[in-house]
């Protein structure tokens, strides 16, 4: 993936979609190929249904601008979920305030996983879309997103999944899963920072107006007016990143060659080892699905009354990097009741040995604080 | 068990903290939090003639925030309000001992602000770049 951006930057740095030259010529192509390549990875019906966006969060702001602007009125409502990170409630709330519309938020069980009540109750004919997530970043419970398009679109309502975690981590089928619109980060796997995807079922995408406006996403501008290119590129305005684009194409080419069913079950078995081992820790609480079956790789937990900076800081002492503090999810912190969570995270390259450091590190913070 | 930053007086000092609770009669009361860590401290000062007479704080978030506010209750007892305000990040790290690191820094430093922010208030005085930023 590296040597993939050090090639464009050094053999074929050049703008796409316009250039009369060799080299705009194999940018683009370049950058067309690896659109096709993630239609492909999360099964999608057309590789216009793939648009290039910064991350996750920009991809969510397109569909809550575009889309939401043009379809959310008063009294409409959103659905979204407590276990929702930042990034899907915050543009939401925006609309929502914009418009007078209402925000409602399916709560969670003890083991976090959604409640089945509250999902059919919440989600009526005032819905008008459901956001959640696929895998929760705190949690790592695995929603059954096909239970939720179900029943939205019994309603009319529609449905976007923030798939930042599940997308790098198993099999995502869109086609199967039937969202509306679906979004992740590049950088999660194995990608260049700074690229994202939005997939959009075409059909929704042909009748929203452009979010971004200017160069590259234009057919004619006159003085009086301009009218906007066909899809994906109505979405993708000014100079992209050509070089992150690729490099996904080439991280995505990596991740097929593995198999998505070999990270899910690498992770699966490390989970699985690291959650064992976390139960030998005194005062050690473990937020989220027991069963690993139901969760992708992320364990966020607590040791004790040791505050996570305080973890975090020791575990750095010992070279493991965990994330700490409320994790872009503070409404789902403020109903579990806990100011902050310390959470560890597996992929492909993680081993048993690694998680036996881990461990090792968790049982000197506990002697530290508690002698 | 060694460990770079968290010395067996931080730990003291976190478990044990001196000064904490509330000031009956307090003249004024300030709080604050670092939004990084959700650390919350709250200084309540008792102030005589231009100094302090008396200082308790309240608080929750990580051992550094809460073992620094506690070392700095000790401090300023008995200083002038332009001594307080004269204090800096150094006087601070000096107190404790140890070099946080960039990313703990503002845990060390929310007391101070806390403490900082308590003055200004009492004075009536706007408060200063310097202060704003020291978290």
């Amino acid at each position: 993936m590296i040597e993939t951006l050090d090639k464009y930057y050094r053999e074929y740095n050049a703008n796409i979609h316009r250039g009369i030259h060799k080299l705009a010529e194999e940018a683009t192509i370049a950058h067309e190929e690896a659109r096709e390549k993630i239609a492909k990875f999360i099964n999608a019906n057309r590789t216009e249904e793939i648009v290039f966006v910064r991350n996750a969060t920009e991809a969510i702001n397109l569909v809550a601008y575009a889309w939401g602007r043009a379809n959310i009125k008063q009294g409409d409502k959103i659905v979204l979920t407590i276990m929702e990170h930042h990034s899907n409630i915050v543009p939401w709330q925006q609309l929502a305030n914009e418009k007078g519309a209402k925000l409602e938020f399916i709560k969670i069980d003890e083991e976090g996983h959604l409640r089945q009540d509250e999902i059919h109750e919440l989600i009526d004919e005032r819905t008008k879309i459901v956001c959640i997530t696929h895998a929760s970043n705190v949690l790592g419970t695995i929603n059954s997103i096909k239970e939720i398009t179900r029943a939205a679109h019994r309603f009319g309502a529609l449905v976007l999944v923030d798939a930042a975690q599940s997308v790098p981590h198993m099999r995502v089928d869109a086609r199967d899963l039937d969202c509306d619109f679906m979004a992740f980060s590049g950088h999660k796997m194995m990608g260049p920072t700074g690229i994202g995807v939005l997939y959009g079922k075409s059909k929704h995408f042909e009748n929203m107006p452009p979010f971004l406006c200017g160069g590259e996403m234009i057919k004619e501008v006159h003085t009086t007016g301009a009218s906007w290119k066909d899809l994906p590129y109505k979405f993708e305005a000014g100079t992209p990143n050509i070089a992150g684009a690729i490099g996904l194409g080439v991280a995505v080419d990596y991740l097929r060659n593995v198999s998505m069913e070999t990270v899910h079950d690498h992770e699966k078995q490390i989970t699985g080892y690291a959650l064992t081992r976390m139960t030998e820790i005194d005062g050690l609480v473990v937020y989220g699905p027991k069963e690993v079956t139901k969760r992708v790789g992320v364990i966020s937990f607590n040791l004790g009354d040791i505050h996570a900076h305080d973890l975090a800081s020791i575990m750095d002492e010992e070279g493991i990097a965990i994330r700490s503090g409320h994790h872009c999810a503070q409404p789902l912190m403020e109903f579990l009741n806990v100011p902050a969570m310390s959470r560890a995270s597996f992929y492909i390259y993680n081993t048993n040995e690694e998680v036996d450091v881990f461990i090792n590190a968790l049982e000197k913070a506990r002697k530290l604080f508690n002698p | 068990m060694s460990s770079d930053i968290y010395k067996d007086i931080i730990l003291d000092y976190y478990r044990n903290p001196r000064n904490f609770g509330d000031l009956a009669n307090a003249d004024v009361r300030a709080k604050d939090s670092n939004p990084l860590c959700g650390d919350i401290i709250e200084m309540q000062l008792k102030i005589n003639d231009g100094k302090i007479d008396d200082v308790r704080f309240k608080g929750r978030g990580c051992a550094i925030s809460q073992a620094s506010a506690s070392m700095l209750t000790e401090v300023i007892k008995g200083k002038s309000l332009d001594d307080v305000k004269a204090m800096g990040k150094s006087n601070v790290l000096e107190l404790m001992g140890i070099d946080p690191g960039p990313t703990r820094i503002k845990c060390a430093l929310l007391g101070l602000k806390v403490v900082k922010l308590a003055v200004y208030g009492y004075l009536g005085q706007a408060i200063t770049e310097e202060v704003k930023q020291l978290v």
